[in-house]
């Protein structure tokens, strides 16, 4: 079992902030097993509400559970105008498997404790992308959690509740062909939102904002990921020099012995630090941009299903007309304008507030995680400094 | 006196010793420069033989010929140099005084005691011609107070070959008979053709940046050395205005091949040699070295390495920071908008940051590494050719040995008439072995008495060499770090301000 201690906690649960702070509905995911490829998540709520039979309780839950939930989320009619909190990326230890394999594979290159490093890195490695998952998770739940509407949610409750394993229930035969109509109708509705005269002047600069957003952010996550690379292959780099280092002394026999061990040592240092500012740069802006890449997603969705509702509404409008003209079931045609009208109007309103709260939401995130990644930047770059100016001293007095 | 008699007769002989290995006894393996095996081969025979003896007279002559002369050939006596140019012998232009073989320790001693106060700096690099032929012309300035040269300060013009030429004399000279001489840098067809093609590129920039740098090391490794610095060749090269072209250092010439073809035979030799080694120091700093040149061999591997991903660093930072720009002109909240373009503003100072650093990581331990790599080449060399001093002693001894035995048997022969012809001509040969075998034997130690001394500089050489280069190295890295203070700190107060 991988615990994660609160304290490690709180360092990572930043990317959306004031979440789980009501005491009414607590969630976090203090515990999760790696077993192979699947994670299994131990889901952990503190509750006072009577809807729930208990008030504290446990779940295991796997990632294609909570997938079941957002899903079931967005298919339901009642929160088309709510911006669902986007699901959790699948848990992805390809790269640090990958890199283990290289590894071993080259050891016979390497000293021992070149060796012993390396593994070092890609175990700690292992545990960042480890812990990152069981983040993006916990958060998913606690921004449901937070949410007015969507913590009432029946489905929401079992899934916190529910101590048998939810894959009965996942068992839908929609599931198989969901994804595919899900891609399929995504792509109609780009050309939908697109395409539609807005009338509304606050959801035309939502459209133009958020269309044009979302393909800058996706970029800006993906070029972050390649610097945060280049940190940690620089890191990499640090501990072959230090190991060389290391042997240098080792065969060394003159008054140098001393110089080569400190300069080893240092560089041992060294490739500490520069690996925090890797996995801090990592945690403050890659994921950032990442997570609201996807509550971008998550916010166009919402705009596509009001593009929908008031398609809906203007297809039941003609529809009226043709039965006006035909003089044929002009109630129910009258009736359908209406519900769709009614459709309409919420989704816009309510559409209104989920956006602009979410803007509130992506600055205040913005604002915290930029400040605490200049703060960290600086803190390393100065024990990165007196590490190397400690050397120097010591190179230049002997 | 039979002494003189006999450098008569060494000055006009074949030089049959040299038989026995390939001609190239003093070509440098490293940097495959010399030019040609006959004027070695000349080299070896004629000054040893012809100033064996000198060792104990007294010279008239400067000081540094006369150290030149009884540890070697000397350019300034024998026309070895390549034909097209011409060593002016630097006949008194230093003082006078006399100086006994016996003493040569003293002199090294005092030459490294006196103030060594000469800086070498290659500059301004100008191509020069075009098309294929074009080349690089870098200027090489001379700052000194040393009395050796003319002038305090001088420049003169030179072209990559002409530092290869330099190198090939002193390589054909000096390091047969154990010094170490530094290699050259090397050649690169690739990347002088991309010069020569005329592509001002950032590539070419840079390869020729890499090489005026390398040719700078080069030059101030090579003058460091008390023995070097005062070789005639080298005295030239710094302060004449002209230079004759060095052509055979043309790596596809023919003297290109036949130092090939040389180097090949050199490595089969090398394999077939044993030595009983008398002397342990040899072999624990054979060893020393190998293990050495391992380990650095490695470490510039992962330099090579970090220096690549340091510039990748700054090439996806640069692509970062368009990309924030572009997202904080997106951003309608106008705080959180400035912010980001401040932000991308940070990121485009530290692409610049971590490509400084990115130069620092290669000049500064990259470059040093490669250099030292080369170096402990020349030193295996010349280890390599006390080995195969040691082996020409060896085959005297058994040459000798041969005709004592052939003298041996002449004794029990009958024919009386051509009998006495024969034992004398083969009692001449034996004393014309007996001295060839003490010469041998004299030059063995010779070289194994260099060997100790250059090992020894070379080594305090060493180790300053790396001290000043790491302390430079990290103290650029400490700039970097003290910069990105400075951005992120004034990055800091932006961020804040986002509400």
């Amino acid at each position: 079992m991988t615990s994660i201690d609160e304290s490690n906690k709180e360092k990572f649960r930043s990317v959306s902030v004031d979440l789980n702070n009501d005491a009414s509905l607590l969630i976090d995911i203090p515990d999760a097993l790696c077993e192979r490829d699947k994670v299994k998540f131990t889901v952990h709520t503190k509750t006072t509400l009577s809807a729930f039979q208990k008030p504290e309780f446990s779940v295991p839950r796997q990632h294609e559970d909570f997938i079941w939930l957002h899903d079931t989320l967005v298919e339901t009619e009642d929160y088309a105008g709510l911006i669902i909190p986007p699901a959790p990326p699948k848990p992805d230890f390809e790269s640090p498997r990958e890199k283990m394999h290289k590894l071993g594979e080259g050891e016979a290159t390497m000293t021992k404790e070149e060796y012993t490093k390396m593994k070092q890195e890609l175990e700690a490695e292992y545990l960042a992308v480890f812990k990152k998952t069981v983040q993006v998770h916990e958060v998913f739940l606690q921004r449901l959690s937070s949410h007015p509407n969507l913590s009432k949610d029946r489905n929401f409750q079992i899934f916190l509740e529910y101590d048998q394993d939810l894959s009965v229930r996942r068992k839908n035969v929609k599931e198989m062909f969901g994804g595919f109509f899900k891609i399929v109708a995504k792509s109609a509705d780009e050309v939908l939102i697109s395409g539609t005269k807005e009338v509304d002047e606050f959801f035309e600069q939502e459209k133009t904002f958020l269309l044009d957003y979302y393909s800058k952010i996706k970029d800006s996550t993906i070029k972050a990921e390649k610097m945060t690379r280049s940190h940690k292959n620089i890191a990499d780099d640090y501990i072959h020099i230090s190991a060389t280092l290391n042997s240098l002394s080792v065969d060394d026999s003159t008054a140098n012995k001393k110089n080569l061990q400190k300069l080893s040592d240092l560089f041992e240092k060294l490739r500490k630090v520069e690996g925090r500012v890797a996995s801090d740069q990592e945690l403050k802006l890659t994921e950032l941009l990442r997570y609201y890449m996807r509550d971008i997603q998550a916010a166009k969705d919402l705009l596509y299903r009001r593009a929908r509702a008031l398609a809906d509404y203007e297809n039941s409008n003609k529809a009226l007309d043709k039965a006006r003209l035909k003089s044929k079931d002009i109630p129910q045609a009258e009736e359908h304008q209406q519900q769709c009208l009614q459709k309409f109007d919420k989704l816009s309103d309510s559409g209104k507030k989920e956006l602009t709260i979410f803007k509130g939401r992506r600055v205040v995130a913005f604002r915290k995680n930029l400040v605490e990644m200049a703060e960290l930047e600086i803190k390393h770059a100065k024990n990165n400094a007196t590490l190397l100016q400690g050397c120097i001293e010591l190179l230049k007095s002997n | 006196m039979a002494d003189t008699d006999r450098e008569d007769e060494e000055l006009f002989t074949e030089p049959s010793g040299t038989q026995s290995q390939p001609a190239s006894l003093s070509t440098e393996d490293v940097s495959a420069n010399t030019n040609g095996p006959n004027q070695d081969a000349l080299f070896d025979d004629d000054p040893e033989d012809l100033f064996a003896e000198a060792t104990e007279e007294v010279s008239l002559d400067s000081p540094e010929r006369d150290i030149l002369l009884s540890d070697g050939p000397s350019p300034a006596i024998t026309p070895i140099t390549p034909p097209t140019s011409v060593i002016a012998p630097r006949i008194g232009h230093t003082h006078d005084d006399m100086f006994t073989h016996s003493s040569f320790d003293e002199i090294e001693e005092e030459e490294v005691d006196d103030s060594f106060d000469i800086n070498i700096s290659v500059s301004d690099p100008e191509k020069v011609g075009d098309g294929m032929n074009a080349y690089m012309a870098y200027k090489v300035t001379t700052k000194t107070s040393m009395s050796l040269f003319k002038q305090r300060e001088f420049s003169v013009k030179r072209r990559f070959s002409d530092f290869l030429g330099l190198h090939s004399k002193l390589a054909s000279k000096y390091l047969h008979v154990g010094y170490i001489v530094p290699p050259a840098p090397e050649k690169s067809i690739v990347g002088m053709t991309k010069v020569k093609v005329g592509k001002e590129d950032q590539s070419s920039n840079e390869f020729v940046e890499k090489r005026r740098s390398a040719l700078e090391r080069y030059l101030m490794r090579t003058v460091k050395h008390h023995i070097l610095l005062k070789d005639p060749d080298v005295l030239q090269f710094l302060e004449s205005s002209e230079l004759p072209r060095a052509v055979s250092t043309q790596a596809l010439s023919s003297a290109g091949l036949l130092r090939m073809v040389n180097k090949a035979a050199d490595a089969v030799n090398k394999m077939t040699i044993k030595m009983n080694e008398s002397d342990a120091w040899f072999e624990e700093k054979q060893q020393h070295f190998e293990s050495l040149d391992v380990q650095l061999r490695k470490l510039h591997i992962s330099v090579e390495s970090l220096v690549c991903h340091r510039k990748e660093l700054s090439v996806n930072t640069a692509q970062f920071a368009k990309s924030a720009a572009m997202l904080g002109n997106s951003e309608d909240h106008t705080a959180l908008s400035r912010a980001l373009s401040q932000l991308a503003e940070v990121e485009e100072k530290m692409d610049q940051l971590h490509q400084d650093q990115a130069n620092a990581d290669f000049y500064l331990f990259s470059e040093l590494l490669g250099d030292y790599v080369r170096l402990l080449a020349a030193v295996k060399g010349v280890f390599d050719h006390r080995i195969k001093t040691w082996q020409k002693w060896q085959d005297s001894q058994i040459l000798l040995q041969k005709k004592r035995e052939a003298e041996a048997k002449l004794q029990f022969t009958n024919k009386s008439d051509k009998l006495q012809q024969a034992k004398d001509e083969i009692k001449d040969e034996i004393e014309e072995m007996e001295g060839r075998v003490q010469q041998d034997e004299r030059d063995f130690e010779q070289i194994s008495r260099t060997i100790r001394k250059e090992v020894g500089r070379f080594e305090k050489e060493r180790v300053k060499d790396f001290k000043t280069s790491i302390i430079k190295y990290l103290e650029s890295l400490v700039l970097t770090q003290q910069q990105l203070i400075k951005y992120w700190e004034a990055f800091l107060p932006e961020a804040k301000a986002i509400s």
